[in-house]
């Protein structure tokens, strides 16, 4: 037996590619967890098409599954592979131009015929033309080699192939010193009941890992040492998960039932999934018959005292509009979760952007504020939708949470909190009567609209509440008493105090600016998914010697109240968005600051290296 | 206090999916099993808010909220845990006239707003009131889901056959040919027939009634209300500015007696001034028709027959234009687990098989590791 070369790396982009059929994304999921509990920081970027099994061996059916992780915190799933595991000839073509020189390439040969390479737009075979003589290349008989290895199970061609993406996860695993354990309990739960099955997977998976052991081809192992994290118990977490889980933390602070009213759509129904599955916290979920019902179900549960949730992306924002403006005008809780994909129409469904801000806060009639929060990473998923609560119950108010396709499936660590450190959310029903007319012998009476001084909010009177009975529409209300008013000097007055109570929500804290030099005079401002590569880009500009302030807004409406101080405090304000300027225009709108915008609309995150070269040619200019 | 529902009566009945329940038997108000109820006397006036009623002199809006407000007391209910939901259009704005619960919502959206209320608070009773063009147009397809699925509700839709709230188009029951302001020379479409399309979309309670007779709105009412499960009670209703007399035939003395068809559960289907005409079905074709009332095979109603046939046969004989041979009273009346309730056992069987949620358990997850 050889002895193996250990070499130690602090950081590594591995991708697995391959057909949409081939488990990539299982693949991808496998390792991550492994990597996971190994402790190094990692993050993901699953990248599969919309259609479901396009044609095998096709470039446009290629599904693949980033993963970058490191021995210490990082902030994208990486810009470059430094690994492509590619599964067959399309696999290899859709992927080969990301990858710098020097990267590694195994892959799979069971599938380069000529027909195959014809039919993935090769007109040579890349193994053979010196195309990929840039890389380090292993050429490996993946699908052949695990047939062999599963003769004994007496399973088809067919069903022995399918195990090629265990053999080659047992391979990778073994090349960077990951356990498969994890992956063995995992196929034992998934395959319980199809011993057979189970058996041959787990078999695939170890005769991966003893192909990198014993055959020469493989001569070096890499060694990637657990990241310093802050000290604390973790999980791998996506944000669709996340979000799941702070809808159901959420809950259970506030004391509140959760409804879920939903309509299946791409990439938010892993949230419908998810939130189905916790009955035992007394979770409801109703898939509608459309958006609009999915999220009219959910404003009828808050009217009778519910924590009423709907989840779509902006296809579906669309069309729950008008429901959106009932609730603004009901002044009930109510969270619509966005999570966005590329648009318009259909646009790209499984590809990321953040082209709705403008709609969730404008797209609809009449004037009809609306608070917006964005979560930053997929862990963050979980903070902000907790955050998204507590503005909708303390103010009576539908919020938009913001989450997008690259936070919904994409995956890092999360720092699991203490659930008694979470904040405490108080609905405060009412249960009394709240207004009595001077000098009047009548009872005290209920005015559903009666403001808190303080928060603008209304009183929330569930039905079931005696004494409180009373009526809520869309139709204008009366200032207090919440009749029915066409008087025109009312509806000025309760359009300006819908708006106020939303401007002067509080608990937002002031936007918070990194300039460790506290010289920079470009600063980088972003919101949403950005956070992660706008942050490593600017530590690759600050390593390149340059001073940079970086700030990322969470709330988008309102805004922090310094947000136009910040502004108007640097030179140049740069903001990088997947859009074509949606925040640039708020923010010109609003402050009267010229901010530089910086768009790509490409369905795919900003690469940390690419903003980098944007940043230093900012600063350069100034 | 006739129909309170009592404790006692409000114990689960024991009735399973699929048995049909006899409509004569008094098995207390299953739609109403979970609400409480109230000994403090109550009338009409207690149903009445202060609110001012404007719809136009002479609807037959008022008809209906009159017989509601007369009726609800008879039920016992607490009012506080009784809510009216409404989409858009005039008829929607008759939450606002009930001193309960309310909400006055858009157009067409009703029904799934009252989903979400009525799955998540068994212990209230919840009404929709809709009309023609809220329920059947823009919102046709929240109201067929909300009778497939069997929610635990009561919609009354008011149907006069035209747009009123917006000065007089057609709706989708106005008949072929209508002459209004948007079809100058006769609108192109079928009508709807809402009991037969209630009827298609799986509901267990479908009924039709008449907003002039007081006494058998009154009755459908009660049994719509006692229903568990989405009962849909379809009201025809005069609008006496843009589609008056579309029901004359239906009312007017001279005519109505042998154009109207009074469904009774038990008895042969029969009609006309003298009771001359009864219906019975083809034996070649299975199709229902009208024939002398001394036939020996006429149909017997029964609304509770698991099988929809016979209730759509009946729903059928109205002429769609002129709505001659119309019948009313309960189509239908079966028994089907309420969606509610299914949503409820399934959060307790969770919670039985596995216990209560731990959120601390949950955040942790089986994968884990600890740093320092």
């Amino acid at each position: 037996m050889t002895v193996k070369q250990v070499r130690e790396i602090d950081r590594v982009v591995i991708r697995f590619a391959g057909d949409s059929g081939d488990g990539m994304q299982l693949t991808g999921d496998r390792f991550t967890a492994e990597t996971a509990s190994f402790g190094n920081d990692l993050s993901t970027l699953p990248n599969f098409p919309a259609e479901i099994r396009a044609p095998a061996g096709t470039m446009p059916g290629v599904s693949s599954f980033q993963l970058h992780f490191a021995n210490y915190d990082i902030l994208t799933p990486g810009d470059a592979p430094d690994v492509l595991v590619a599964m067959n000839p399309a696999a290899l073509r859709a992927n080969a131009g990301d990858l710098p020189k020097g990267a590694t390439i195994i892959v799979d040969t069971a599938d380069f015929t000529s027909r195959a390479l014809k039919k993935a737009g090769y007109e040579s075979n890349p193994l053979e033309d010196g195309s990929l003589s840039a890389y380090k290349v292993h050429t490996v008989d993946l699908s052949g080699i695990t047939m062999e290895a599963l003769t004994p199970f007496g399973l088809s061609r067919k069903e022995a192939s399918r195990s090629k993406n265990m053999f080659a996860l047992g391979l990778v695993s073994w090349m960077y010193g990951r356990s498969i354990d994890g992956t063995v309990n995992f196929l034992e739960e998934k395959f319980a009941g199809k011993e057979n099955i189970r058996d041959a997977n787990i078999a695939a998976l170890r005769a991966g890992w003893n192909y990198g052991e014993t055959t020469e081809d493989f001569a070096v192992r890499y060694e990637v040492k657990p990241a310093a994290l802050p000290s604390g118990t973790y999980r791998n977490i996506t944000g669709n998960l996340a979000l799941s889980y702070g809808m159901i933390a959420a809950a259970k602070q506030s004391g509140l039932p959760l409804f879920l009213g939903s309509y299946p759509i791409t990439p938010a129904s892993d949230i419908l999934h998810e939130l189905s599955k916790h009955k035992r916290f007394g979770v409801r979920t109703f898939q509608a018959e459309d958006e609009v019902a999915a999220i009219g179900a959910a404003l009828g549960a808050s009217f009778g005292g519910a924590l009423g949730v709907t989840t779509t992306s902006g296809p579906g924002v669309a069309l729950k509009g008008e429901t959106v403006g009932l609730a603004v005008s009901l002044e009930l809780p109510l969270v619509l979760v966005d999570v966005q994909r590329g648009g318009p129409s259909t646009g790209m469904p499984t590809k990321t952007e953040q082209a709705d801000l403008l709609q969730v806060l404008y797209g609809r009639n009449g004037e009809s504020p609306v608070p917006v929060v964005a979560a930053s990473s997929p862990s963050d998923c979980f903070d902000a939708a907790i955050e998204a609560v507590r503005i909708a119950v303390t103010y009576r108010t539908p919020v938009v949470l913001l989450s997008d396709g690259y936070l919904a499936n994409g995956s890092e660590p999360w720092h699991i909190p203490d659930v008694d450190t979470l904040p405490a959310i108080a609905p405060g029903f009412a249960t009394e009567p709240n207004h009595q007319a001077d000098g009047d012998e009548k009872p005290a009476e209920f005015w559903p609209y009666l403001r808190d001084p303080q928060t603008l909010a209304r009183p929330w009177a569930v039905p079931g509440t005696a004494g409180l009975e009373h009526r809520v529409g869309g139709i204008e209300k009366l200032d207090g008493a919440g009749s029915i008013s066409y008087d025109p000097a009312n509806h000025d007055r309760m359009v300006r105090l819908r708006q106020a109570k939303v401007d002067g929500i509080a608990g937002i804290p002031d936007l918070d600016v990194d300039d460790p030099n506290g010289d920079a005079q470009l600063l980088v401002l972003g919101w949403g998914s950005t956070y992660g590569p706008i942050g490593a880009a600017v530590r690759r500009a600050r390593r390149a010697g340059h001073s940079i302030a970086q700030a990322h807004l969470r709330h988008l409406n309102p805004m922090p109240a310094n947000t136009g101080e910040v502004l108007r405090s640097y030179d140049r304000v740069l903001v990088p968005e997947m859009n074509l300027g949606q925040l640039a225009l708020l923010l010109r709108g609003r402050y009267l600051v010229d901010v530089v915008s910086y768009n790509r609309v490409r369905g795919l995150p900003f690469k940390a290296e690419e903003l980098a070269d944007v940043i230093m040619e900012e600063v350069g200019s100034l | 206090m006739s129909g309170a529902a009592t404790s006692e009566e409000r114990a689960r009945t024991g009735a399973r999916a699929g048995q049909p329940v006899s409509a004569s038997t008094d098995i207390g108000m299953p739609g109403l099993r979970d609400v409480p109820a109230t000994d403090a006397p109550q009338n009409k006036k207690d149903f009445t808010s202060d609110q001012e009623v404007r719809w136009c002199p002479g609807c037959g809006d008022y008809a209906v909220l009159a017989s509601v407000q007369g009726f609800l007391p008879d039920l016992g209910l607490a009012r506080e845990n009784i809510v009216f939901v409404s989409g858009i259009g005039c008829s929607s704005r008759f939450p606002y006239y009930m001193n309960t619960y309310g909400m006055h919502s858009i157009h067409g959206r009703a029904p799934a707003i009252a989903t979400g209320l009525a799955a998540s608070r068994p212990d209230l009773s919840v009404w929709v009131v809709t009309g023609d063009g809220d329920a059947l147009s823009i919102g046709g397809n929240h109201l067929i889901h909300a009778l497939r699925r069997n929610v635990n509700m009561t919609i009354l839709l008011f149907n006069n056959r035209i747009y009123g709230l917006t000065k007089g188009q057609y709706s989708p029951t106005s008949e072929q040919g209508k002459v209004t302001k948007s079809t100058p020379m006769g609108s192109l479409e079928s009508p709807f027939n809402p009991v037969s399309l209630a009827l298609g979309a799986e509901a267990t309670f479908v009924a039709r009634t008449i907003d002039s007779d007081r006494a058998h709105l009154t009755s459908v009412l009660s049994a719509a209300a006692a229903h568990r499960g989405t009962s849909l009670v379809e009201i025809y209703q005069n609008c006496n500015i843009f589609n008056d007399g579309a029901f004359e035939i239906l009312k007017n003395e001279d005519s109505r007696d042998e154009v109207l068809i009074r469904l009774e559960q038990g008895e042969p289907v029969r009609f006309g001034a003298e009771g001359q005409y009864g219906v019975r079905r083809d034996p070649a074709s299975g199709g229902f028709e009208v024939g002398p009332s001394d036939d020996p095979n006429l149909v017997v109603h029964d609304a509770t027959d698991d099988d929809p046939t016979q209730a759509f046969g009946l729903s059928r004989l109205a002429d769609p234009g002129t709505l001659a041979r119309s019948p009313i009273g309960i189509f239908r009346q079966v028994d089907r687990p309420a969606y509610g309730d299914l949503m409820a056992e399934q959060l307790d069987e969770a919670v039985a098989a596995k216990g209560d949620g731990d959120l601390g358990a949950l955040l942790r997850g089986s994968d884990t590791w600890t740093v320092g």
